[in-house]
């Protein structure tokens, strides 16, 4: 199809979807005054099993499920992108070149480094009580370990990032959240029921098993996102395409596998 | 009082449709689609604010204070994680795709017709 | 154990399988990565059938409802009715068939993740179960993104070629955008009810009348289902990403997502639409009857016109997922259990064709049906079961696939009249085109095809998913599909299958019975129904339908092509552009369109 026919298509479809789109925002009510049932029993459940941060009580406790399934769609993705970026039959890979890096943005990114990974690891800590959690501090957790990358170089950056136990942790994260909603039903109540015992209110210990799913949360998001940021900058750092060999010999081109034969062997 | 930020939303899905139809980049795609999902995090906030409400943490606000609706906020939060991993996907994709057909231009894309 | 205890753990032990696989799989052999996987596959199964089994008990008819966390009204609940347990059931049960099969299919996984691809089908099943479960609309969402996530990744599978990387592209592109779309409309009934139940919101918008806003939710969260559910115009992704995708994530694409899509329009509509707040059943079944038919229609001269084997295939899926949203747009007890049943045999059956090509694909590096011309008379199994499923495909008593056909159109005949022909046609143009194939590629009949045309067309040359192409054939390539033949033709004939069909239909359009199971807890009797029953009239259809096919691939392998036919359809063909833009423009405009179709609801 032209692009000028795809525009047409495209404009009339979004004039339906305009005139659609107003007629529902008119009979919204008024902005600020929404009803919200749904939100006010959210909260009473919340206080009542002493959870602070009401957002971490309704991901965690009451629609734990809904979390479950979240944290499956990282899993998978994080699954589904090791299994796309793997080398291919065809591409070999070579090592990172060593960087040379200026010592004052070496220091600033080390300080950086140590600060963002105690904030990412606060954040994960204390999701039950203040705004954060699992899903927020696991991503700063992971991007702060990058910052090596900043400091040093790839080399630097792969020698503490052994992918290997990155993966387990991701799997770890997801098997232990399915672990401790199983772990009430053999405790004779509902799936991912809260049954631990639930502390006082804004306490770090507060809310029973909120802080245990957020732990878990952490600990998947946190070791996926390195995993995922490690399939993407092999890519740009160390996998070469096909055709782009210089002569080099096909050192591992035809394993079809991602070439961490090689690195576990350095 | 008014329903004007609800529009916001809608102008935000089609923008991002607007670019998806009209994209020659496969990158610049992926980035549309991720234009196009932000508009459901407009809605669900929208949606989601009450008059006067304070955030829905109380740690150190009284528990009878008003709050905005804690559980947009929450389905907020699922819909990024969820759009982030399918950026991350469909970029994924991307580069291999680069490496097959040595373009990202959706035009140019002729393996699958008819 | 209560049964409504066990619905959660249908979904929560698929995930465990996968976690185990990717935490070991690098250091497990082959061979026990795929024990694993199907034995994880293999107990959900179990519990999908136990819940079944329980739930699909004649007497006082009531269904298992479960509260995730316990949380009764705050938080999410799974509802087991006999439908959606049943939907549960075949997804695993046909999961565990795909793992058997990729037993030997495979032969290089993936060096050092050797898990990956098991773990990956187990996330697709535990998101295809949770979605047939779930009572509640954001997690309804949340597993529709899930499923996506995996069937992406999945379609992609094989990045040393050219052809599954633009698939999946596109696929994940449109079903991602059909997905907010969804949310939006999500988002909508939240702003009005405050709930995200289906029960909830339904009981709320029943206490004012429908107006704009329930209108634009019920556009925009069926136009994310009917993008997974590839109907016209949403379906271009559907041929691209399953002609590309490895053949046994074709038989679980084919064979149950695309119709999960369907499941969803019916349940979201008959739990929170039906009522007075929602939208009025003409209203209704006008939007999803034109779209049904638009739908069945352009797959069936779709499928009719490929060469390229999964495409034909693929496009007999649109065909038949058209068929279906006939079956539910009818609005009937009857037309949902006719069509529930011609799902149950329809999965078999399509699964079974995905399979034998399978075969072909690694032993001849290619699904083309011009080049395989009489190069598969060597294997005549192969070729007796892609005969039988292509005349299972097309109706043929006493196939489930058969009986469910005659009992949706007959359902669909008490709505209009000419409904039924459409039944025949479509099945005996699809089951036809699968014969024509058959014919030319396992007996070599009629003339060589030459290259007659030059309209846009995609062939069929395919790298073989094996390591090399294969020699003999392993016996679980040819075991899986005589075993899912063998069930689509069980399932036709046990008449408990069609009396517990009838009583999940009547269950599940009984809209008020649902809502008080899940709210109040009160036990609902099934309704008075009719269960799917063979008749005279759906027989003869079904033997004419079959009839017809044969002839149809007779008649196509003994004539030349008519080139004036072939000039006819260009213009159709080229909208199949495989250009993402072309796909997003169609959606919106689908979108509008069905707007326009259900504008009249409103008052």
């Amino acid at each position: 199809m032209s692009a000028r026919a795809r525009l047409w298509i495209f404009l009339v479809g979004a004039a339906g979807f305009a005139v659609l789109f107003a007629a529902a925002c008119i009979d919204l009510p008024a902005f600020g005054t929404v009803p919200h049932p749904y939100g006010v029993r959210a909260v009473r459940a919340a206080l009542s099993h002493h959870t602070s941060n009401v957002i971490a009580s309704v991901n965690f406790d009451l629609r734990a499920f809904d979390t479950l399934g979240e944290e499956t769609i990282l899993f998978s993705a994080v699954l589904g992108t090791v299994v796309l970026l793997r080398q291919a039959r065809d591409e070999h890979r070579k090592d990172p070149e060593p960087a040379v890096v200026h010592p004052r943005v070496r220091r600033f990114a080390l300080l950086t480094l140590a600060c963002a990974l105690l904030v990412g690891l606060y954040v994960i800590a204390h999701g039950q009580i203040s705004p954060g959690g699992g899903f927020q501090g696991g991503v700063v957790a992971a991007t702060a370990l990058h910052l090596l990358y900043i400091a040093a170089d790839y080399r630097a950056l792969e020698r503490v990032r052994p992918l290997t136990l990155y993966e387990i942790g991701e799997a770890a994260g997801e098997a232990a959240y399915v672990i401790t909603g199983l772990a009430a039903v053999l405790a004779g109540s509902a799936f991912l029921a809260n049954v631990l015992p639930f502390g006082t209110l804004a306490a770090l210990s507060s809310g029973g098993t909120v802080p245990v799913l957020n732990a878990a949360v952490g600990l998947e998001v946190t070791s996926g996102i390195v995993v995922l940021l490690a399939r993407f900058l092999d890519q740009a750092v160390e996998i070469e395409e096909p055709g782009e060999d210089d002569g080099g010999p096909w050192d591992s081109g035809d394993s079809g596998g991602n070439g961490d034969e090689q690195r576990e062997r350095a | 009082m008014t329903v004007l930020p609800y529009p916001v939303a809608g102008w935000i899905f089609l923008i991002g449709v607007y670019g998806l139809v009209t994209s020659r980049n496969l990158i610049h795609a992926v980035g549309c689609l991720a234009v196009t999902q932000s508009s459901t995090y407009v809605l669900l906030l929208a949606v989601g604010y009450r008059d006067g409400g304070t955030a829905p943490v109380f740690a150190d606000a009284p528990t009878d204070s008003r709050v905005v609706d804690p559980v947009v906020q929450a389905l907020a939060l699922t819909d990024i994680v969820v759009g982030a991993t399918v950026t991350a996907l469909l970029l994924a994709l991307v580069v291999q795709l680069r490496k097959r057909h040595g373009t990202v231009d959706p035009d140019a894309l002729s393996e699958l017709k008819g | 154990m209560d049964t409504a205890r066990l619905l959660p753990l249908v979904v929560a032990v698929p995930l465990l399988g996968a976690a185990v696989l990717v935490a070991t799989g690098r250091r497990l052999p082959r061979l026990v990565s795929d024990i694993v996987g199907c034995a994880f596959a293999a107990a959900t199964a179990a519990l999908a059938l136990l819940v079944l089994f329980r739930a699909g008990h004649p007497g006082p008819g009531t269904y298992p409802v479960e509260w995730v966390g316990g949380w009764r009204r705050v938080g999410i609940v799974l509802v087991g009715d006999p439908l959606g347990a049943g939907l549960a059931a075949l997804v695993s049960l046909l999961v565990v068939t795909v793992l058997v099969y990729s037993w030997r299919y495979f032969e290089e996984p993936p060096r050092r993740h050797t898990g990956s691809f098991p773990a990956l089908i187990l996330v697709f099943q535990a998101g295809m179960c949770g979605f047939a479960l779930t009572g509640d609309l954001f997690n309804a969402f949340v597993f529709f993104e899930l499923m996506g996530v995996v069937a992406y990744a999945l379609t992609g599978f094989r990045v040393e070629e050219p052809k599954p990387l633009q698939g999946a592209l596109a696929f994940g592109v449109v079903n991602s955008l059909g997905g907010y779309a969804t949310l939006l409309g999500i988002t909508l009934l939240y702003a009005r009810t405050g709930e995200l139940g289906f029960a909830q919101i339904g009981r709320r918008l029943d206490a004012d009348g429908p107006d704009g806003l329930v209108l634009a939710a019920f556009v925009l969260v069926t136009t994310g289902l009917l993008v997974k559910a590839a109907a016209v115009p949403f379906h271009f992704w559907l041929p691209d990403a399953h002609a590309v995708a490895p053949t046994p994530v074709c038989m679980l694409l084919s064979g149950v997502m695309v119709e999960l899509g369907v499941y969803g329009v019916a349940r979201v509509y008959w739990t929170v639409f039906s009522g007075p707040g929602g939208l009025s059943h003409p209203d209704v079944t006008r939007a999803l009857l034109v779209l049904g038919v638009l739908t069945t229609l352009l797959g069936a001269a779709m499928c009719w016109r490929q060469r390229h084997l999964k495409r034909l295939l693929a496009f007999s899926t649109v065909a038949h997922t058209g068929l279906f949203l006939i079956g539910v747009a009818v609005l009937t007890p009857e037309g949902i259990s006719g069509t529930a049943l011609y799902v149950l045999g329809h999965a078999g059956v399509k699964a079974a064709l995905f399979a034998c090509v399978g075969v072909l694909l690694d032993r001849y590096a290619t699904v083309d049906e011009h080049e395989l011309f009489a190069r598969a008379r060597e294997l005549p199994e192969v070729g007796v079961l892609f005969a039988v499923g292509g005349l299972a495909l097309s109706g043929l008593p006493p196939f489930a696939s058969g009986l469910g056909k005659a009992a949706a159109e007959e359902a669909a005949g008490h709505t209009a009249g000419w409904l039924p022909a459409l039944y025949v046609l479509v099945s005996a143009v699809t089951g036809g085109a699968v014969l024509r194939a058959g014919l030319r590629i396992f007996a070599g009949v009629g003339r060589r095809p030459g290259k007659e045309e030059g309209g846009p067309e995609t062939t069929g040359e395919e790298e073989p998913e094996t390591g090399g192409r294969l020699g003999r054939i392993p016996v679980p390539l040819l075991a899986v599909p005589a075993a899912l033949l063998a069930a689509s033709l069980a399932l036709g004939v046990i008449p408990a299958v069609a009396s517990a069909v009838g009583r999940a239909g009547a269950l599940f359009t009984d809209t008020g019975g649902y809502r008080r199971t899940v709210l109040d807890g009160h036990a609902a009797a099934a309704p008075a129904h009719l269960p799917p029953h063979w008749q005279l009239t759906g027989i003869l259809l079904g033997l004419l339908s079959a009839a017809l096919a044969i002839a149809l691939a007779t008649l196509a392998v003994r004539r030349p092509v008519h080139t004036g036919a072939a000039a006819l359809f260009a213009p159709v063909r080229r909208l199949q552009s495989g250009h993402i833009g072309d796909y997003v423009a169609w959606l919106v405009a689908g979108a509008a369109l069905l707007t326009v179709l259900t504008v009249p609801g409103i008052r």
